[in-house]
């Protein structure tokens, strides 16, 4: 039975991720925001199979508390074993480029906010010389592009972080795993044109599920991203600059 | 490829808005204040997999339930499954086989929410031994315009409950189902298909095959004429139980494939108006028919092929183009041997426009307790058409002559051509009903077919 902290619960992609683990009988600790919407999602875990739920309304983004709910979480789980940070925002690309606050709030949110849970669980995991952090990040980080580049900086310097992260916690035994989807049928894209490239919550959140058993390092959410990412990382800045993706 | 919200059939084409219902605990019904009085009027939207306009709002609102996908609660000693309104069948067969339970009546697709099977009290191939969809919901949650969430089943607000089952939508937004699985021992079906050449050995097949199977079905072939008319595939099937499993069979049951089934590929675009015409249909048929030589063939098949052969192609009413298709179900009385059902088939090969999807089944004698209920004794057909203009249409309002000189009925969930006349006569009850339609709601459908209602 696995121990797993989920930040973020509400996301659709960690639902449908935390339910293939809830069929292996494991335990949650769920944060998010909204008491009510928790409620939902703990029966939901319960009646896939989940062996325990617990539940707590917070703001994810105040870095003052995370060292506090964490010790919280250990305390109601009896312990942890893995910690999933799935929580963030996709801004107005346009607004984040005419009002710096813009920008910064979806860096504070998407990046900074998530460096500060890292660190308190890095410090966690590592002193108990075991566990597991899954991150989802998003090829988005793999390139900047004029469409959403500051997303796109925060999940990119997001990405950048883990890899540290994974080298300094190699040695004691402790594994991180960062996700990168690409398009995928939630909230957070609603008020796109959804192409034949888009899948389904369901589908990235086992994805991620066969990726966290198998302790694998980077996956790309489906497959063919990892392809995809390598041509438009190889594609020379003199030619990418003048490209509208 | 973004959402388009038709009804499956494609036709009729309406001007709508949609709001997205994101979480059951928020408020629904807030948006509505910003709009102008004019266009206020709302409508559920599951699946979409209604034919005609009972599942549209031209001018009006659709709540979508595509995000209430949560399961509540599960008690595996009763049986009771209780789930957000917008789960699909499909997702609830993921569920339960695994655990050794089934659908206690299941359509010809597995794609249709849980609020979509009690507004259409749905009914499958086993209507003559289980009944409708209905039949074994054991309570739903009603959100009526006014904000109060009502608690509907047989004891509590029974009269809500009868109306709103096979209420098409119109006494409130379903928020979650309770029903009753049924248990079985595998995720397989013993079936048998039998070719039947004309109408009368298909009656006798039906009269035979029901008291020993669970599940009956009969495709037909209704472009065949002459002596190929009324000719067939008979379907019948049981649960296959452990013991009568051969041992390689009992190894696959535990397979996670068998449990959870796979498009096999999704039609991409709407074919060319050429593509489903008379000969291509003639062509199909005779090759579906023929496909099987013997007579007889038995054999065990995972459920999803028996239940839902259709559901293996995406997108598949795209086949028809973007004119789309009706479907004309009905079901008349079995009397004056079958009087009524050889004059409708012989109509329909008749005028030349039906196409290979047809299907014939007997329904029995439980009754539902929706006021709407569609189902009742007799014989049920069921076929697509492609929508060609006025002709088309020529030919439903033929039929639906036909169907109400014969002291039939007609399936509000299919149907986009029925006349007020004609559905008071089908449906006495919608006096009735009408007492229980919260004001706030409203269907293209109901706007066509109420009359003075």
């Amino acid at each position: 039975m696995r121990r797993i902290l989920v930040l973020g619960a509400t996301s659709a992609i960690a639902q449908e991720t935390m339910r293939c683990f809830a069929a292996d009988g494991d335990a949650f600790f769920l944060l998010a925001r909204d008491a009510a919407k928790l409620e939902i999602i703990k029966n939901d875990l319960l009646t896939h199979g989940a062996v325990n739920v617990e539940c707590l309304a917070a703001d994810l983004v105040e870095s003052g508390r995370h060292n506090s709910i964490l010790q919280q979480a250990e305390a109601s789980l009896g312990g942890l074993d893995m910690a999933f940070i799935a929580y963030g925002v996709l801004g107005d690309q346009r607004k984040a480029e005419a009002c710096y606050k813009a920008a910064y709030r979806e860096l504070n949110i998407n990046f900074l906010s998530v460096v500060s849970w890292l660190t308190v669980l890095a410090n966690y995991f590592e002193k108990n010389r075991r566990g597991q952090i899954i991150v989802i990040s998003s090829v988005a980080g793999d390139r900047g592009r004029q469409s959403n580049y500051i997303y796109g900086t925060a999940k990119g310097a997001l990405s950048i972080f883990l890899q540290g992260l994974r080298n300094r916690l190699y040695p004691a035994g402790v594994s991180v795993l960062t996700v990168k989807p690409g398009f995928v049928d939630t909230p957070m894209t609603q008020a796109f044109k959804k192409g034949p490239l888009f899948v389904s919550a369901a589908t990235v959140g086992r994805g991620i599920y066969h990726a966290a058993v198998k302790k694998k390092d980077v996956v790309y959410l489906p497959w063919f991203w990892r392809v995809i990412m390598w041509v438009i990382r190889n594609i020379p800045e003199a030619v990418f600059k003048r490209l509208k993706l | 490829m973004s959402r388009l919200y038709e009804s499956w059939g494609r036709y009729p084409k309406v001007s709508q808005q949609v709001r997205v219902i994101e979480w059951a605990s928020e408020p629904v019904f807030d948006f509505l204040s910003a709009e102008p009085a004019a266009n206020r009027l709302v409508l559920p939207y599951g699946q979409g997999r209604s034919y005609g306009d009972s599942c549209l709002n031209d001018g009006g609102w659709l709540l979508s339930t595509e995000r209430l996908r949560h399961f509540i609660a599960f008690d595996p000693d009763q049986g009771l499954l209780r789930c957000e309104a917008g789960v699909t069948l499909s997702e609830v067969l993921e569920f339960c086989v695994p655990r050794g339970f089934f659908l206690p009546v299941t359509p010809g697709t597995r794609f249709v929410s849980l609020g979509g099977a009690v507004a259409n009290d749905i009914h499958g191939k086993n209507h003559h031994r289980a009944g409708t969809f209905g039949c074994h919901v054991t309570a739903f949650m009603l959100l009526r315009s006014d904000g109060s969430r009502v608690l509907c089943s047989p004891l509590s607000n029974p009269e809500l409950f009868k109306a709103t089952i096979g209420g098409l939508g119109l006494t409130g937004l379903i928020l979650w189902v309770e029903l009753r699985l049924r248990r079985i021992e595998s995720p397989f079906i013993c079936m048998e298909a039998v070719k039947f050449g004309c109408l009368d050995d298909f009656f006798e097949l039906s009269r035979t095959s029901d008291c020993s199977f669970e599940h009956t079905v009969a495709w037909l072939d209704c472009v065949a004429s002459g002596r190929a008319f009324g000719r067939g595939i008979f379907m019948r099937g049981n649960h296959a139980a452990c013991t009568e499993l051969p041992a390689a069979w009992q190894v696959r049951a535990k397979e996670e494939k068998y449990q959870r089934a796979r498009q096999i590929f999704s039609v991409p675009c709407d074919a060319p108006g050429f593509a489903l015409n008379n000969f291509t249909v003639r062509l199909f048929n005779m090759l579906y028919y023929h496909k099987q030589f013997p007579k007889q063939v038995t054999r065990f098949v995972p459920y999803q092929p028996f239940f839902y052969p259709l559901d293996a192609i995406g997108n598949w009413n795209r086949i028809y183009g973007r004119r789309g298709l009706l479907q004309f179900q009905c079901v008349v009385p079995s009397e004056n041997n079958n009087q009524a059902l050889r004059s409708l088939l012989k109509s329909v090969v008749e005028s030349g426009k039906a196409s290979f999807l047809a299907v014939l089944k007997e329904f029995g004698e439980i009754e539902s307790p929706g006021l709407l209920s569609f189902p009742r004794r007799g014989m049920t057909l069921c076929l697509d058409i492609p929508y060609d203009g006025s002709s088309t249409l020529e030919l439903m309002e033929r039929l639906d002559a036909m169907v109400r000189d014969f002291g039939g009925k007609m399936y509000p969930a299919k149907d986009a051509c029925m006349s007020p006349q004609s559905f008071r006569c089908y449906y006495p009850q919608a006096v009735e009903f009408a007492r229980y339609i919260d004001k706030q709601f409203s269907s293209s459908f109901w706007r066509r077919v109420k009359g003075g209602l």
